[in-house]
Formats: C-alpha cells, sequence, structure tokens
C-alpha cells in the first residue's frame, strides 16, 4: 500500500489530559478514509495530530517520508488541507476575501494574486455552490452556508490530501449528501480524502477504508463490507444492532435494535409510590 | 501589464500582472483612494503647521523654502525652527498608527493597542528614571523611554504566556502592569527636585514642543527599520486573524509569525514614545478610522499609518492655535479626542452587545 501520510506511536494530549497513546494510523494514497467512532473517542484529535495543528506529545507523523514537524509549513500547506471543525470567523471578511486567504501557501509579497489564484478561487466556490454569496459578509450566513464557505476555503489551497473534521454538522439532509457527494468527486479526481463522520451509514456509502475509533484506539481498519458487523458496533458504541445491505448501494447498513419501544411496551409500573 | 478590474459590492478592486505572472499584485481602490487622500490631508496639515506661529509666512513661501528655493529668513524659520516639529508630528503619528493596526490585529481587540496594555507607560518609567534619577535628558531619555518599553513588554508578554499566549489575556496582564507602572511613574515625580519633575510631568503628556531633529531622526530611522518588517507580515496578520489553527493549516508558523508582529510593533510604539512622549490613542483610533473608511477587512497597515499621521500633525496644529497664546501639549488634544473616540467605541459596542 502507497502511503504519503501516516502516523506512528502517537501520544496525543491536550495540556495533561491523554487522549490517546501508541496510536499508529497509515492513510492509502487515493482512499476516502472515514473515520468514526463515539464522541470524546479521539478521531478529531488524531485528525487534528495528521494535519500538525496539534503537536503530540510523542510519536511523529510522517508527510512523504519525513516528519511533518520538520518540514516547511508551506509545503505541507500546499500539500495537506483541512476543514477544522469551528474556525475563527473575522468580523466584517466577505465570502469572497475569505475563500481567497485559502490561497496563502501559494503566494509570495510580489505574487499576491496569481491567475492561478484566481481560478481556484473561482472553483473552489463553484463546486461548494458559494459563489452567489461572493459579496455576503460571512458572519450574517448560515451555519450550513458558512460550513459550505469554509470547505471552499480548504478547496482553494488545491492540495493533493484533504483531511474534513466533520463536514456534515450544521447541515441539512440534502446538504450533507452535497457535500458527500462533493468529497467523492474530489476523491474520483484522485485526491486523498481523510473525513471524521458521525453516520455509520454515510460513512459506509463513501468510504473506501473505514478507520474505526474508541477510547483513544483503532479497533479496525479496512473496507466497510470487512469491518462493519453488529459486533463492532456493540464493542464500539454499546449498541445493539442489526448490519444489513444498503438497498440503495450494497454497502452495510446498521440498524440499531429497538430499545425505545421495548421500554414504553413494558407493563405500566404504579406511579403511587 | 494586465490591469483587471473586478467589480463588486463590497471589495472593487484591480490587478496588476505581468504577463509571465511572475509579479501580480491586487489592490483595493478604495484603501488606495482612502490611503493617498490621508497621506495628502497629513502633509497639507504639516503645511498649514509649518506656515503659521509668530511669524506667519504665506503657504506658497513654505513650499518653496521646502524645495531649497526659500530666502535665508523662510529658511531659517520653517527649517530649523518648525520643520522638525512638523514632521516629528508625521512620523511619530505614522508609526503610532502602524503598530496599532498591527496590535489590534494580533489581539483580535479593538483595545489592544499599545498605550492600552502598558507599553507607553512603561516607556515613560524609563523616561522618567532617566530624566529624574540619572539627570539625562535629550537622546538619553529617547533611549530610556525605547529601554522601558521594551522591557515593559516583554515582562507583559511573559506574565501572559501560560501555554500558547492569548490576546485577552495579554490585554488584562497589560491594564495590570500599567496600573503598577502608572504608581511608580508618580512615585518618581514626587520624588523628584521641582524643576526636573515639571519636565518630567512635560515629557509624560507627550508634546511635539521643542522636538529637534535628533527626535526626528529617532522616530524615521524606526520606521524605516521596522515598517518594512510588519508590511512583509501584513499577510501573515490576515492569516492569523483566522485563528492560530486555520493559519497553521494554511503555512503560517504561527509562534514566529506572532513574534516578529509583536516585537516589530512594540519597536514602533517605543521609538514613537521616544521622540514625542506617550502621545494617547492614536494608536487606539488611527486604525479604527481608516478601517472605517477603507471598508476592508484585513489590517490595513498603510492607511492606518497615513491616517496616524493626519491625527497626530492635525492634534499638533489644534495644539498651537485652539487656544490663543497657549502651546498646550499634542497629547492633550489626542487624549481629549480619543476619550471621546473610546467614549464612543464603548457605547457602541455596549448598544450592540445588548
Amino acid at each position: 500500500m502507497q502511503t504519503r501520510l501516516r502516523a506512528q506511536e502517537l501520544t496525543l494530549a491536550y495540556d495533561r489530559r491523554v487522549v490517546a497513546r501508541d496510536l499508529g494510523v497509515e492513510i492509502a494514497d487515493g482512499s476516502f478514509t472515514v473515520i468514526v467512532g463515539p464522541n470524546a473517542c479521539g478521531k478529531s484529535t488524531l485528525l487534528k495530530a495528521l494535519s500538525r495543528v496539534l503537536k503530540p506529545q510523542a510519536g511523529t507523523v510522517y508527510l512523504d517520508g519525513a516528519a511533518i514537524a520538520s518540514l516547511p509549513s508551506r509545503q505541507v500547506a500546499k500539500q495537506l488541507g483541512m476543514l477544522p471543525q469551528s474556525p475563527v470567523v473575522p468580523a466584517g471578511i466577505v465570502v469572497e476575501d475569505l475563500v481567497a486567504r485559502g490561497r496563502f501557501a501559494h503566494q509570495r509579497l510580489l505574487r499576491q494574486w496569481s491567475a492561478d489564484d484566481e481560478a481556484a478561487v473561482r472553483d473552489a466556490m463553484a463546486v461548494t455552490e458559494v459563489s452567489d454569496l461572493a459579496d455576503r459578509f460571512v458572519d450574517e450566513l448560515s451555519g450550513g452556508q458558512r460550513q459550505r464557505v469554509w470547505l471552499a476555503v480548504a478547496l482553494a489551497q488545491q492540495t493533493p490530501i484533504l483531511l474534513l473534521d466533520e463536514p456534515t454538522t450544521f447541515l441539512d439532509l440534502a446538504h450533507q449528501f452535497e457535500v458527500l457527494d462533493l468529497c467523492a468527486e474530489l476523491h474520483e479526481q484522485g485526491r486523498t480524502v481523510v473525513a471524521v463522520l458521525h453516520d455509520l451509514n454515510q460513512a459506509c456509502r463513501y468510504a473506501t477504508d473505514l478507520v474505526v475509533m474508541r477510547g483513544g484506539e483503532i479497533v479496525a481498519q479496512g473496507a466497510p463490507e470487512a469491518v462493519m458487523t453488529a459486533d463492532l458496533v456493540e464493542h464500539v458504541f454499546g449498541v445493539a444492532s442489526q448490519v444489513m445491505t444498503d438497498p440503495q448501494t450494497g454497502t452495510p447498513m446498521v440498524v440499531p435494535a429497538d430499545r425505545h419501544r421495548r421500554r414504553t411496551t413494558r407493563p405500566p409500573q404504579p406511579i403511587v409510590s | 501589464m494586465n490591469v483587471i478590474t473586478k467589480p463588486g459590492r463590497r471589495a472593487r478592486q484591480f490587478v496588476l500582472r505581468t504577463p509571465g505572472g511572475a509579479l501580480s499584485l491586487r489592490v483595493r481602490s478604495r484603501a488606495l483612494l482612502v490611503g493617498a487622500l490621508l497621506l495628502l490631508a497629513a502633509a497639507a496639515i504639516a503645511v498649514v503647521n509649518l506656515s503659521s506661529g509668530d511669524f506667519p509666512i504665506p503657504v506658497g513661501d513654505v513650499l518653496r523654502s521646502l524645495v531649497g528655493r526659500g530666502d535665508p529668513g523662510t529658511d531659517f524659520i520653517v527649517q530649523e525652527l518648525r520643520l522638525p516639529r512638523a514632521l516629528v508630528a508625521l512620523l511619530v503619528g505614522a508609526a503610532l498608527g502602524a503598530s496599532g493596526a498591527v496590535f489590534q490585529g494580533l489581539t483580535r481587540n479593538p483595545l489592544g493597542s499599545p498605550d492600552f496594555v502598558g507599553m507607553t507607560v512603561g516607556a515613560a518609567t524609563g523616561a522618567l528614571v532617566v530624566i529624574l534619577l540619572l539627570d539625562g535628558s535629550g537622546l538619553e531619555v529617547a533611549i530610556g523611554a525605547i529601554v522601558g518599553c521594551v522591557l515593559t513588554s516583554i515582562a507583559i508578554y511573559l506574565l501572559a504566556f501560560q501555554r500558547g499566549t492569548q490576546a485577552f489575556r495579554l490585554i488584562l496582564m497589560g491594564v495590570g502592569v500599567s496600573a503598577l507602572l502608572e504608581a511608580v511613574n508618580s512615585y518618581l515625580i514626587v520624588k523628584g527636585r521641582l524643576d526636573e519633575a515639571l519636565a518630567a510631568q512635560v515629557w509624560l503628556i507627550g508634546s511635539l514642543g521643542g522636538r529637534g531633529w535628533t527626535e526626528v531622526t529617532i522616530v524615521a530611522v524606526t520606521l524605516a527599520a521596522l515598517l518594512p518588517v510588519v508590511l512583509y507580515y501584513g499577510r501573515h496578520l490576515n492569516m492569523l486573524a483566522l485563528g492560530d489553527d486555520t493559519a497553521t493549516l494554511h503555512g503560517v508558523r504561527v509562534e514566529r509569525s506572532r513574534a516578529v508582529l509583536a516585537l516589530a510593533s512594540v519597536g514602533l510604539a517605543a521609538g514613537a514614545t521616544a521622540a514625542a512622549g506617550p502621545i494617547a490613542f492614536v494608536a487606539l483610533a488611527a486604525p479604527q478610522l481608516a478601517a472605517r473608511l477603507t471598508r476592508s477587512p484585513g489590517p490595513g497597515i498603510l492607511p492606518a499609518s497615513a491616517m496616524g499621521a493626519a491625527l497626530l500633525a492635525g492634534s499638533d496644529w489644534a495644539a498651537q492655535r485652539v487656544l490663543p497664546d497657549n502651546d498646550i501639549p499634542a497629547g492633550v488634544v489626542t487624549a481629549a479626542i480619543g476619550g471621546l473616540y473610546l467614549t464612543w467605541l464603548l457605547a457602541r459596542e455596549w448598544r450592540r452587545g445588548r
């Protein structure tokens, strides 16, 4: 397996709170890798470490065989981009100006706005469907629109490797699938896409490679068909379920066991104590 | 070279590009226009300042003297007596405007200006120590101010530094340190000899009176050395405004860029204060007024600089002319105008916050 991006023996922590120990992962080139797992299992943290936003307390992230921390930051930024989870929006900036900042790594003092920059920004805004919002202030957009604008910022960077931390949050069902379709398209164009998702069925539909995490460890990695089983869901999420075949795509589909009705169909308890 | 004009509701801009694409510059029309008008205004006010005084000189004669074609008498008054003061006003204003723009960008806070976070108070302490304890004057006072400013900034940074600096903690720590140093300054003045204490007090208010070529040189060298640095790193400032994580993702070495920008900003404030004393509020107000006029999201260092120059030159004009036969320090005027502005700013933010 060819792999440009991999991590070895990572210890990840916020201050003294250790999230993961001895964590290793290899991201296959050209894969659409989706990381799933329960809340606080360390999936976003792993993504932050892979993108060098979080410095590991121990261990190394490698990009093209070199420790990512040792590479010039701008060079990394041309290879690897990321959609962070809740980025800061500066006041009074319009959509187009924000997306244009995604070109920073490609610009120089005397090459501030090349034809490539212009085309990259235009394309990024077109595929994320924010072209019509170009003149709007970012802080007056809806959550969904804002999410697509930030995606455009990451796309304008034009990196072969793209990491996405929960790209579907804030989005309604239609826009969730639009973003996932876009990711699939980017993947088909040859990019390596790594996304953290919450919805297991969406993950199984879109991923070529599934990374399942629990408590700071990777418990399974592989094709969704090989990995996604009822036992795994029970083990990782503590939820009993049935794994079926998605009638639309043929990929695994997790249907949680009926818990609510089981509770409510219990014989009514006497109210008087 | 191609020029592409891009229409747009808010960000009218044009791009200059060489055919090969080796060079491409993006210019916001409005920022360019505002910057040019502010520079023009600053220059016009400076010329008015040169022409007026105890011996009024017609503007035409002032201009002739400036290009070296005036008569000796006019030359003496314009070039020797009035020019240093006018230049100090322009350059100090420019340095404070740039320093404020950078610092407000770094702290992402409109109150994050050098005079608010104690740098200028620290400069004053340095100057007072030289005036009152070491009996120094002129250049020595200026050096004392620079040392005081830099030491205070380092102290604030170290006090605020806990696993990475947070802008808000930096500002709070600055306010605390400046309160402490104010007390030290008062103590030094109370303990000083009467004549020295008076000189110290005048310095403390920030005056442009009696400034000579020494002061012009100090602030000119500061600007020449540090303005290019902050302009070069202005793009980094744009990225830092998106948060440390996003800036890192796009290839900014956050800690280094921030350190360079902070040091340059401190240096600009230190040089300005060394030359003119602690001039209040120019660093706070100039970047915000300039941003309001240019309507651009970036730090707008050059427009802020031009605005600072115009503000301080204007304040100095007012300081000399508003009260008939009384030359009040320019620092009093900027403090009065700045106080009004700050009140308005806080009232507006408060209304918006509700």
